[in-house]
């Protein structure tokens, strides 16, 4: 399952409960959710927690426009919308944490 | 018609934004169309099925009677997660209606079996 | 691959929106069918005509009715929820259409994926 997260950490429990509920797939952090994903951020270590058993995108877009796209953390992959197309269908179902 | 397995995942807690009613709305109109419908609650979600909701004087309609109503549409599946229940101070005995408890490992999987999931 | 997208969100105040555009925009340059976009919840807003944005700001709602246009997109507004907030077919944006929650369950249906957008 593609698990889609669009808040921030530190805005929204999401990505706590994620971290409780997730089985395995991938996790795509879009809008807000990106700056998760970013160094020396409080929310990196539970990212890191979240890598053990799925896979974690960040859409780069988003990344770019908050001015962190240089400060991604080691396992993340950025993605554009293209490759946030390309999750959504190589994965046989998806979920958006709102 | 084919019939999908739909999961509503319900996050919010009733009354403080229409989700929860919307919800219900979506969960009905799904149930119709002869779907396999399930209904989660976790994290604030858990608060829709709170006992003893009264909204008059927030003059608001109360819709705590339509979750009694779920299992007339033959909607049975409800799941609420345990520690969403837990970290609220709530137990099984607060709920409205007769639920599944599930640890969040088993709503984790429950979900992934899902061809759609609506989160509300 | 078919996909259906849910908005619940209004223009402007959230990016949900916006997201959900750049989403079909890349879909269909990758080849695939969005089948239908439904509008919910504060998401009915996306579809008055009568949005009049900055000159230097993009327009949310013609851009939608642009790419419904162009690529026979079905953009359909929840009826109970545009009612609520005053979107009538008078106040429409030309390639949107009123209907009932029935269209998202459909589209649950036919679609192989159903993406959400929301705040």
């Amino acid at each position: 399952m593609l698990h889609i997260i669009n808040k921030s950490p530190l805005d929204r429990p999401t990505l706590d409960s994620l971290l409780r509920m997730g089985q395995s797939g991938a996790v795509l952090l879009i809008e807000d959710a990106v700056l998760a994903a970013t160094q020396g951020h409080a929310a990196a270590e539970k990212l890191r927690a979240l890598m053990t058993k799925m896979q974690v995108f960040a859409l780069a877009p988003d990344l770019e426009a908050r001015g962190v796209s240089d400060r991604l953390i080691d396992g993340v992959t950025g993605v554009d919308y293209g490759g946030f197309v390309d999750l959504v269908a190589e994965h046989p179902n998806c979920q958006s944490w709102l | 018609m084919t019939t999908k397995k739909f999961m509503f995942v319900n996050r919010k807690a009733p009354y403080g934004s229409i989700y929860a009613l919307e919800s219900l709305e979506v969960v009905l109109i799904t149930a119709a169309f002869d779907q396999d419908v399930s209904l989660a609650f976790v994290d604030d979600g858990v608060y829709q099925l709170k006992k003893g909701c009264q909204t008059k004087a927030i003059e608001t309609k109360n819709f705590s009677p339509t979750y009694r109503a779920l299992d007339g549409y033959d909607i049975e599946k409800l799941y609420v997660e345990k520690e969403s229940l837990e970290a609220r101070g709530l137990t099984e005995d607060d709920l409205l209606v007769d639920v599944t408890v599930l640890d969040s490992q088993s709503m984790g999987a429950l979900m992934e079996e899902q061809d759609v999931v609506l989160s509300f | 691959m078919k996909f259906g997208i849910l908005v619940n969100e209004g223009p402007y105040q959230h990016q949900a929106s916006d997201s959900a555009y750049l989403f079909c925009r890349a879909a269909l340059a990758r080849g695939h069918e969005i089948h239908r976009v439904f509008f919910y919840h504060d998401g009915v807003n996306n579809a008055t005509k009568l949005t009049e944005p900055p000159q230097d700001d993009r327009n949310i709602v013609s851009r939608w009715s642009k790419l419904a246009e162009e690529h026979d997109i079905d953009l359909v507004v929840c009826v109970a929820a545009a009612l609520r907030r005053g979107i009538k077919d008078e106040n429409l944006a030309p390639n949107f259409r009123i209907s009932g929650l029935g269209q998202l369950v459909e589209t649950g249906i036919q679609a192989d994926r159903l993406v959400t957008f929301g705040d």
